[in-house]
């Protein structure tokens, strides 16, 4: 079936409030509103208010609830109106959440999913508009997780809710309206495992999230030059599937890492480092990056623009690779 | 009570010979706070403390050994050496943790309590935390969420009166009393003295009847003093109080005070307590020797327990 994004969380985290009751939902304005953005329609009405938490606007607060109730066997599904408003709370999420087990020696477990949309949509300004997946990638005992497509979304957050440990979902809010298939019958996609989206054997790019879709855009454009583009979606940020990767760019000798994130510090880096520990001598270039840019992002509509990666820093990053410039 | 007492004159020996890094904060002088409160709880009600948690954990039933082999980094520690004197944690008594960042427990605590209300169970959390986490950001949104969601947590706040050198005058706008910022969410209050253990616990046993029976939190502030430093790094008085004033404090000693009302009221001869006195020393000098003959953590630990 043709599932929008939204539609695909939306059935992903009521199919798994249906299997176990200790999963609920908190955040704000998730109930009577049905979420900021709607994931969450319907819900009020199936689960009630005991499953369906309203809360004040106090992240610190909420989200150090939910650890509380989690490590005392709950499995709290906590909705950040977007991960801009995380920041209010990486203090429970760093020192709490993703420590508390290690500190206890595994005494204690933090089953819970921290999910809402992140990076840029349509001129929100600085502080709504961030792409702030590598603060949460560097954390040990944090798993992070960007899907792309309503199939990788409804699958990943299933496997999420499923998980044992504090995931930080981040969805993207320039995707929930997208469309996408879905399978009809029950399924999840394990954490940890990458997906090539499209294959080639001329360069491997890397994307994520939102990003997946530029880079397949792109993808057809150079395939019109006869230019062969793999597109590799690693789907879980933490912990990456080098291994897909690696095998990928084995076999192109050639890759280019996009993320919508700053460059100073990004996630890419650290993909670029990975891969040119393990695959170095298979490298035919530089591995390139694309990434946003190095500012907060402006509301201009031509500046909020030029700071994000396109189609064509796309290309032209793949040209590079190949020395086509 | 003794035993956390005669347990961290130890602690502090074993600093100062370098058995036990990092930081170390002495519950000394507080103990009636923690051995009160806890002494009025069921077994299968929850405790979260701070970074000065030796005294809960133990009041709990921690087994000695097992916190001192955690102080000395032993793999037979409590959290098998990976927690360290702020970060005691003993599930099997529900004693949830110490947490080493001021007031950032509070929402746990209420996490938990929401659990309660959840599986409607009838326990109650007992959160510890000193005034000095008062102000924080935490505590605020945590005591609004608990009355909002009527959440059965006991906010005890453990008012020693400084938060590390800074006096709660110059750090708590209600400072004269404490439970007025719980006041303000509509939680009922009360201030008991710290440093009698019966009305400790006459107080919370009280509180945790309310507790249970309203499904409501309450805020209680115990009046107490820490005799020695902040920490270990800091003197006994350091320049931010007279050492005549914590001479007067220890005229409240909380091990005196019940020591004379038990010697003078309750008629108990002399002889117990020497007894009680003996096998205090015996039990603490047994898990000193346990943790020093315990092994280090193997290094293979070093990556486990950070995921599930």
């Amino acid at each position: 079936m043709t599932l929008t994004y939204r539609e695909a969380l939306n059935q992903a985290l009521r199919e798994e409030m249906r299997r176990d009751d200790k999963v609920f939902l908190i955040g704000e304005d998730v109930a009577y509103y049905q979420g900021a953005f709607k994931v969450s329609k319907g819900f009020l009405e199936e689960f009630g208010e005991r499953r369906v938490v309203d809360t004040p606007i106090t992240e610190l607060g909420f989200t150090g609830l939910a650890i509380g109730a989690a490590m005392t066997g709950l499995h709290p599904v906590v909705e950040v109106m977007t991960f801009n408003f995380a920041i209010l709370a990486m203090d429970q999420i760093v020192n709490n959440a993703a420590k508390i087990r290690y500190m206890s020696g595994g005494q204690i477990s933090i089953p819970m999913v921290i999910r809402g949309p992140g990076s840029a949509a349509h001129q929100l300004g600085a502080q709504h508009s961030q792409s702030l997946e590598a603060w949460f990638c560097h954390v040990p005992g944090l798993k992070v997780v960007a899907p792309s497509t309503p199939r990788d979304a409804k699958g990943l957050l299933k496997s999420a809710i499923r998980d044992n440990n504090p995931v930080i979902f981040i969805e993207a809010q320039l995707l929930y309206p997208t469309h996408g298939d879905v399978e009809n019958e029950e399924y999840v996609i394990p954490l940890g495992v990458a997906e090539v989206k499209r294959t080639g054997r001329d360069v491997t790019v890397i994307a994520y999230s939102k990003m997946v879709l530029v880079a397949l855009q792109a993808a057809d454009a150079l395939a019109k030059e006869g230019i062969e583009v793999e597109v590799i979606d690693p789907r879980t940020l933490r912990p990456l599937d080098l291994t897909t990767l690696a095998a990928s760019v084995k076999k192109t000798g050639k890759a280019v890492i996009v993320e919508e994130g700053w460059p100073f510090a990004g996630l890419g880096a650290q993909i670029a480092e990975s891969l040119y520990t393990t695959v170095f001598d298979h490298l035919d270039a530089p591995i390139t990056r694309v990434t946003g840019r190095d500012v907060p992002i402006p509301y201009a509509r031509n500046l909020e623009d030029a700071a994000i990666p396109d189609v064509e820093c796309i290309i032209a990053a793949v040209r590079t690779v190949l020395y086509k410039e | 009570m003794l035993l956390i007492r005669r347990f961290e004159e130890r602690c502090a020996e074993m600093y100062a010979l370098g058995k036990i890094g990092g930081f170390c904060h002495l519950y000394i002088g507080e103990e009636a706070v923690a051995v009160g409160a806890i002494d009025a709880l069921r077994d299968d009600d929850y405790v979260f403390s701070a970074y000065r948690d030796h005294g809960h954990c133990l009041a709990r039933g921690s087994d000695p050994k097992a916190v001192m082999a955690e102080l000395f980094g032993r793999s037979t520690g409590l959290c098998k050496g990976k927690g360290g004197s702020m970060h005691l944690i003993d599930v099997a008594r529900r004693f949830m943790g110490g947490y080493a960042i001021v007031g950032a427990h509070l929402p746990l605590a209420a996490g938990a309590a929401f659990g309660v209300k959840y599986r409607g169970g009838d326990q109650i959390v007992l959160c510890f935390f000193g005034e000095g986490a008062v102000p924080c950001g935490a505590c605020h949104e945590t005591l609004n969420l608990a009355a909002l969601w009527g959440l059965p947590v006991l906010f005890l706040c453990e008012n020693n009166r400084y938060g590390m050198g800074t006096p709660v005058n110059r750090a708590v706008a209600l400072y004269t009393n404490v439970s007025q910022n719980a006041s303000a969410y509509g939680i009922e209050s009360a201030s008991v003295d710290g440093m009698d253990v019966l009305a400790v616990r006459d107080q919370v046993s009280k509180v945790v009847e309310y507790i249970r029976t309203s499904k409501r939190p309450y805020f209680l502030e115990a009046m107490t003093y820490r005799f020695l430093g902040h920490s270990m790094a800091d003197p006994a008085h350091g320049h931010y109080r007279t050492k005549a004033e914590v001479d007067d404090a220890k005229k409240r000693d909380p091990l005196l005070l019940l020591k004379e009302r038990l010697l003078s009221k309750e008629q108990v001869p002399e002889t117990d307590f020497k007894a009680i006195e003996e096998s205090v020393k015996k039990s603490v000098q047994e898990a000193v020797e346990f943790a020093e003959s315990s092994p280090a953590p193997s290094l293979s630990a070093l990556e486990e327990d950070v995921y599930s």
